[in-house]
């Protein structure tokens, strides 16, 4: 194995690890997107969505309780000296981002475990459109893991840290979730689930994910100069 | 020396703007549509362009800074986006009143560009809190460079996910300035992007310029070993 | 209030001067008043450089007067 990769593995492996003793994000994430959920159905005044609207709130509630772990992703390193760890190694410092983006995308996709069913059991009126869905998820969440990634490892070095991911990262993802909502929006629909310019969606989404891993992992090794 | 050249530019920029005014109501055809709310386009979708491409021009000068740590890349960058801002304001407005005008409707969103221009709005307002939130400011340069690049990134994806987002049954009711015009409306508007964008790049010289006579006094007081007043800006890059 | 019929010369196209040129003047009256604004900002800018130039005038004059008082009886007696 070559160092970066050793290094990618291993800051991974600590970083699953850590939350898997500690659980500290993960079940919060997943008790805010259920409270949520609660939430727009008492908002909304509705007890079945679908189409458009079932889109909304499942995007929505996603996102918000993702900004809740892009909070907090780099707080272990900011206290515990990792990034001056990653500072010294012979390493290239994008594994860094690399190792941390992955993280983030497993814990987002945990959070989809339970948070998606549970949606489903609320609020729709067929899982049947949860398959495809599961494609949405995937390349959406890659998106959200890469510019999370970027915007956190920014905002821990700074003041006022848990204002500044919602400021700054929400505007970043819009494209993304029009992206998202889009493709899942005829998925949910009442019929049965539809395709309607589903390819171009995942292409967006696949766009959007290339674009900002590739200006992340190139403009990352700038964050950690001292 | 950032005042050179700023004189020649004025004037041309003055002479440019009251040519497009003059074109503008004393030459421009009437639209057969939209009759005279039509003349608001001569204005704002320059100011649209020129905004966007100076957010654009505010990254590429972000990846000058990266690349050769000298601080003035910072802020050639900050001047730009913050222009940019200023105009982007302007878009707005004059987008709301165009609205107002031919919708009845302060704001529509049934109209991709500008509500993907307001989302890119949204995104380079953040800028400032960003840029104040970090203290150190070598590390302040460095962050905010970052946001500009990435913000540049954002800018042509987002136009491309709002424009697709647009539900077919509306379809754009008015095409950009560019779509089927004819002769004289085509030149009316090139002479009015280009007013704006000489416009905006005085501004950006005038602002370094401004900010470079600031850094020049710092200087001297400095070596004069004078005491220095109240605390400079904690988010504006200095000019030296 | 400022009639655009002022600005037009004889072969203009005929202005329809209803409800549009409210909302087309508002326009460029907000262009311009950005600008102006601006300008007045600037204004502000420049004043306080010139005022803090001369202040830092007055202290280098100062301090060369301090200064100048000694070397130059030195040099006349030297």
């Amino acid at each position: 194995m070559t160092p970066s990769r050793t290094a990618f593995a291993a800051i991974l492996a600590k970083d699953l690890r850590s939350e898997l003793r500690t659980l500290q994000s993960l079940p919060a994430m997943a008790l805010f997107s259920v409270t949520t959920f609660v939430i727009f159905r008492f908002g909304l005044d509705r007890t079945q969505l679908s189409g458009s609207l079932a889109a909304g709130v499942l995007w929505a509630t996603l996102l918000f309780a993702a900004v809740l772990g892009i909070n907090r992703l780099f707080v272990a390193e900011r206290e515990e000296g990792g990034f001056d760890a990653i500072r010294l190694a012979p390493i290239d410092r994008s594994v860094l981002f690399a190792a941390k983006a992955a993280a983030l995308l497993i814990y987002l996709l945990a959070l989809e475990l339970v948070a998606v069913p549970i949606f489903s059991f609320f609020f729709l009126d067929s899982a049947a459109g949860l398959v495809p869905l599961l494609a949405v998820l995937v390349l959406a969440d890659l998106g959200l893991a890469a510019t999370g990634t970027l915007i956190s490892s920014m905002a821990v070095n700074s003041r006022a840290r848990d204002l500044l991911v919602p400021l700054v990262l929400l505007p970043l993802v819009v494209p993304l979730m029009i992206a998202a909502t889009g493709a899942t929006d005829p998925l949910l629909a009442v019929g049965g689930p539809g395709y309607d310019r589903f390819g171009t969606w995942l292409m967006v989404l696949g766009l959007y994910d290339l674009i900002f891993s590739l200006v992340g992992y190139a403009v990352f090794d700038f964050l950690l100069e001292d | 020396m950032y005042g050179k050249g700023l004189r020649p530019l004025s004037i041309a920029t003055v002479a440019m703007v009251a040519l497009s005014l003059s074109l503008v109501f004393f030459y421009a055809p009437l639209d057969a549509d939209q009759g005279f709310i039509q003349k608001i386009f001569y204005l704002h979708v320059p100011l649209a362009i020129t905004a966007l491409v100076g957010f654009i021009v505010g990254g590429v000068f972000a990846i000058a800074h990266l690349r050769t740590g000298n601080r003035k890349w910072d802020a050639y960058s900050y001047v730009s986006i913050h222009m940019s801002v200023i105009f982007g304001v302007a878009v707005l407005v004059t987008g709301a009143i165009w609205a107002k005008a031919s919708w009845g409707h302060w704001w529509v969103w049934d109209e991709p560009t500008l509500v993907s221009f307001l989302i890119v709005f949204l995104m380079y307002a953040t800028y400032y809190p960003f840029r104040y939130a970090i203290e150190d400011p070598e590390r302040q340069a460095r962050y905010a460079s970052v946001f500009a690049i990435t913000a540049g990134a954002f800018v042509p994806l987002n136009f491309m996910a709002v424009r697709m987002a647009q539900s077919l049954v509306h379809p754009r009711t008015f095409g950009t300035a560019n779509g089927g015009l004819p002769g004289e409306m085509m030149l009316v508007f090139l002479c009015c992007l280009t007013a704006i964008a000489l416009l905006w790049v005085t501004l950006v010289k005038f602002e370094l310029t401004a900010k470079s006579a600031s850094g020049q006094v710092k200087r001297l007081r400095r070596a004069l070993d004078a005491p220095t007043p109240g605390a400079a800006s904690r988010i504006a890059p200095e000019v030296s | 209030m400022l009639s655009l019929a002022a600005l037009l010369p004889l072969g203009a196209p005929a202005l329809p001067l209803d409800e549009a040129g409210k909302y087309v003047a508002g326009a460029y009256v907000v262009f311009l008043v950005l600008i102006v604004v601006y300008v007045a900002i600037m204004a502000a800018k420049l004043q306080r450089i010139e005022r803090e130039l001369r202040e830092l005038a007055g202290f280098a004059e100062n301090r060369a007067k301090g200064e100048g008082a000694a070397p130059q009886r030195d040099e006349v007696s030297a």
